[in-house]
């Protein structure tokens, strides 16, 4: 923003400032026949206005102190050892030398690592967030190549990753499963997400699909994939007495907490997490076998423990997504109706972890059809714990759904935005609840007009510049709206008028601390520099985990249930004295830092008033969101129409976007710098996964062979042009807010988009990811 | 053997493995630069010395007896930020925040080496004077990963001030 933008910025927060007006409680649930937030009938406030993030000014100075920055007296290095085969045992393990080694305090091995539990899985409770059900450096045994198996602590990292070099091990090699094949050959078996079978059935669709007039019918494949955030996994861990202190770098600081305790025999408040800042996550900053490894070696050694994986340790012992391969196929009429749609197929597991890769959910909600038929089976390989990689399933999911489409658009001699529009479902197709706010058919029109669709020629190959042809392509994105159970919020109101705001949530570079501010702001009727925001610590109250999307939501409601709470309190110390005397909360309302009674703004107290009267320093409230009942009777989604124009060169066959464009319906747009950017990463994530990115995993010994940022490429620069969003900002009635969340539905359809934009560019269709040079030549 | 880190002497290390980002991280305690991944890939350890951007995690910190290094501390005082660092924020040339020091110490090293004439991959004409276009600047910067995908919002930050001649 330059400085006329600034000028103008400061002018509109005068006339707001004159226009502010009495903002009514929100409702704490969402329920058919309820009333919206008020917030969403509010035009003027700070919620739509671009405001910069509030830990700018630390970021981009260098000041913002990462897990694996912070300094503590007496601190050792530790450095990781890695197994080299799929399975087995481990037959000799000799660390002599690494123990004689200047500088080595101790390497710990399985035979003596303190004892404990293995951690719970995520998914078999709410709490648990371990990457699998497997114990940790307590036996000899290998589940994968690149098991940790020993952790050398040394007075400097440079001595402990000496001292690791000088380890030696043999091991007995068990028969082990790493080939895609093998794994299909012993079986696949039926995938279970969260606890439900991923499992869809609707009329006879295999049947209807052979009866169909026209059909398309194809194998899609999707490979491994690590989230790469360019901040290393790290801890530094501290024992303090019998608490367990770790400054982290987490999505689940309240689940990581409770999840270390059962570890190690605590009550969840001995654990400590501590994540103010997380270097990108992108579903992989949960808990891994570092955070374990480091506890239990300062445990031994009573000593703090820093433990900073190198890139190769982050690909070694940090799961990303794994590889699926999916069928779809849909039947329709030539007019464009879809008469059927299966969409199946299996996602590599490891047989410890719980996270087959749903790759139906987008197909879930996406069209009508007049049946259906969704499955995704697993299959076990001997491979590190895959798991959530931004929009898990509908990433992958929605890469074969809409490459599909485009494929049937072509065989129908429809458009394809046309044939999308044509099966757009009046309710959820295969729930059958109604839509909480879906206006698709609206991003669509708008981007279409943006972009310049009507420009493209549908006959491939006829665009040809110099030795580039090219194509444009588009594609449906789509993501669930979520709100899990159990988020809290506590607010401290001080008597000089200042708010603080506390949410067990994560700031990922989502911008979460800078819009939980506005929104405070917003509701208290507070300006935004005097709410401050604390997070990211697992000893503020409630559970607010950072995935799903979910974060604005579920705070907001937090926000709103300790808002009535706080206003109760208020009220109650107002007293008979007070202009407020005898209001209930439903009777007031918040502005300029006052209660005032809704239909009466004249009778007001403001909050410095009432707790100076009251001789407090501060009123203190925590509250629990409401269940999340709004799921229950709305099928509610973020939705995309993502646009992509590529070039293919003729001579090396070398892809490059050159014009993305992404329009949005994701309800409310609550801060539009942030989620402007929140939207760009998706897409630019989804470019990298359509062209390079790919995890090689050696199928002959389970290795993964590219460990690094040099062999696995994330676009650059160069590969990223400058991509355009709009949105539709039409709040959904039954949010917080009205908003969606904006996280994960950036990546949804890109890569299918610029596949279909391939296509338009040579005629040729590619179904495998990434997209490489050889297979356009 | 001392080194001159954002204007103050620094005793260089006794152990010659001790890489100039480690130095820097561990020794000094100026996390600002940053770790990615410690073998020259992502760029996020870029700092300056005698004004050019160098990969910190390359280099040894005894080879730099006598040199000026400037890391992201350096850049700002007491008048406050450095345009660029401004010009970050109002841009939102960063998320999670952690390539960000990388990003801005080599933009401003990037600007110098325009300044001297460098070509890159993408001049037309090896002999010409610089133009920062946007396409010089993206690939000028394509040695930075970003993984949050800032990569606009960084082209901006560095066109209004950077190119303007602000921070050269």
């Amino acid at each position: 923003m330059n400085i006329v933008d600034n000028a103008k910025l400061a002018a509109q927060a005068v006339v707001q400032g004159a226009m502010a007006k009495l903002v009514p409680l929100a409702p704490d649930s969402w329920i058919p026949g309820g009333v919206p937030d008020p917030l969403i009938a509010r035009k003027h406030g700070l919620i739509g206005s671009p405001v910069s993030r509030r830990d700018g000014p630390l970021k981009v100075q260098g000041q913002a102190r990462f897990a694996a920055e912070v300094v503590l007296e007496g601190m050792v290095y530790a450095a990781l050892a890695y197994a080299t085969i799929p399975r087995g045992r481990i037959a000799t393990l000799d660390t002599d030398a690494a123990e004689a080694a200047p500088g080595v305090v101790a390497v710990m091995t399985w035979r003596n690592c303190p004892r404990m539990n293995p951690p719970a899985v995520f998914g078999s409770s709410p709490t648990a967030a371990g990457p699998s059900d497997l114990p940790i450096l307590q036996d000899d045994r290998i589940h994968w190549n690149g098991q940790p198996i020993a952790v050398v602590l040394a007075e400097t990292q440079e001595q402990a990753d000496h001292a690791r070099s000088l380890i030696v091990a043999t091991y007995q090699a068990d028969p082990s499963t790493t080939s895609l094949a093998a794994a299909k050959a012993h079986g696949a078996v039926p995938g279970l997400f969260m606890g439900t079978a991923l499992l869809n059935e609707k009329g006879d669709a295999e049947a209807t699909l052979v009866a169909a007039p026209h059909r398309v019918d194809h194998l899609y494949r999707t490979p491994r994939h690590n989230h790469n955030a360019i901040e290393p996994h790290g801890a530094t861990i501290l024992w303090d007495g019998d608490d367990l202190v770790i400054h982290d770098m987490s999505q689940m600081v309240t689940a990581t907490a409770a999840t270390l305790a059962g570890v190690f025999d605590l009550e969840p408040a001995q654990v400590r997490i501590m994540s103010p800042y997380v270097g990108g996550g992108f579903g992989g900053k949960g808990l891994w076998d570092h955070q374990i490894l480091g506890a239990a070696a300062a445990k031994m050694i009573g000593r703090p423990v820093r433990i900073a994986l190198s890139r190769e340790g982050v690909f070694r012992l940090v799961g990303g997504r794994t590889l699926t391969e999916q069928r779809v196929a849909i039947g329709a009429t030539a007019d464009g109706h879809f008469t059927a749609i299966v969409h199946s197929g299996i996602a590599a597991m490891s047989a410890h972890n719980n996270m087959p890769e749903p790759f139906i959910l987008a197909t879930q909600s996406a069209y009508a059809a007049d049946s259906f038929k969704l499955s995704v089976d697993t299959v076990a390989m001997n491979m590190l714990a895959n798991t959530f990689m931004r929009a898990p399933g509908e990433a992958v999911g929605t890469f074969a759904l809409e490459s599909a489409i485009d494929e049937l658009a072509t065989e129908l001699g429809i458009d394809p935005i046309e044939l999308r529009l044509r099966n757009e479902p009046d309710k959820d197709p295969v729930s059958g609840l109604p839509f909480s706010s879906r206006h698709i058919d609206e991003a669509w029109r708008a981007g279409a007009e943006a972009f310049g669709w009507s420009a493209r020629n549908p006959v491939p190959g006829a665009r040809r510049e110099g030795e580039w042809f090219v194509g444009l392509g588009c594609a449906t994105g789509t993501y669930p709206y979520h709100r899990m159970p159990g988020a809290a919020a506590r607010i401290t109101l001080t008597r000089d008028g200042r708010a603080i705001v506390e949410v067990a949530a994560h700031e990922m570079g989502m911008g979460t601390s800078t819009t939980t501010a506005m929104v405070a702001a917003e509701r208290l009727g507070l300006p935004i520099e005097q709410v401050e925001v604390r997070y990211g610590d697992s000893i503020i109250p409630g559970a607010i985990l950072a995935g799903g999307s979910q974060q604005t939501a579920a705070i907001g409601a937090a926000v709103i249930a300790a808002h009535h709470a706080l206003v109760g309190e208020l009220l109650k110390l107002a007293g008979n004295d007070s202009a407020l005397a005898g209001l209930s909360v439903a009777d007031v309302g918040t502005e300029d830092g006052a209660l005032c009674k809704l239909d009466e703004p004249s009778r007001r107290e403001s909050y410095t008033s009432i707790l100076a009267r009251a001789q407090r320093d501060t009123i203190v409230v925590t509250e629990q969101a409401s269940q999340p009942l709004e799921i229950q009777h709305w099928s509610m989604h973020s939705h995309s129409a993502i646009f992509v124009e590529v070039a293919v060169s003729s001579v090396t066959a070398e892809t490059r976007v050159r014009r993305v464009l992404g329009s949005f319906d994701c309800g409310r747009i609550m801060n539009p710098k942030t989620a402007r950017s929140q939207f760009r990463g998706g897409i630019i994530m989804g470019l990298g996964m359509a062209l390079m990115e790919e995890t090689q995993f050696d199928e002959r010994n389970g290795r993964i062979m590219n460990p690094s940022l040099a062999e696995y490429h994330v676009p650059v620069q160069m590969d990223v042009p400058e991509i355009d969003v709009i949105w539709t900002d039409i709040a959904d009635p039954h949010t917080p807010m009205g908003a969606h969340g904006v996280g994960e539905i950036g990546i949804t359809g890109v890569a299918a988009a610029v596949a279909n934009a391939i296509y338009n560019a040579t005629g040729k269709r590619i179904r495998d990811l990434p997209v490489r040079l050889d297979t356009l030549l | 053997m001392t080194v001159i880190i954002n204007g103050s002497s620094a005793t260089l290390p006794g152990d010659p493995r001790v890489s100039l980002l480690d130095f820097l991280r561990e020794h000094l305690h100026l996390s600002g630069t940053k770790k990615g991944c410690d073998q020259g890939a992502c760029g996020a350890c870029t700092v300056l010395v005698d004004g050019e951007r160098i990969l910190s995690c390359l280099a040894l910190a005894v080879q730099f007896d006598g040199r000026q290094v400037t890391t992201i501390e350096g850049l700002s005082d007491d008048a406050g930020l450095h345009p660029l660092q401004q010009a970050f924020i109002e841009h939102d040339g960063f998320q999670c925040g952690y390539c960000t020091p990388g990003q801005i110490c080599s933009a401003i090293g990037m600007a110098a080496e325009a300044k001297r004439g460098l070509p890159s991959h993408v001049s037309a004409d090896l002999t010409a004077e610089v133009t920062l276009t946007r396409e010089e600047m993206q690939e000028r910067m394509s040695g930075n990963l970003c993984r949050c995908g800032a990569h606009n919002g960084i082209i901006d930050a560095i066109r209004e001030t950077v190119v303007a001649g602000m921070a050269a």
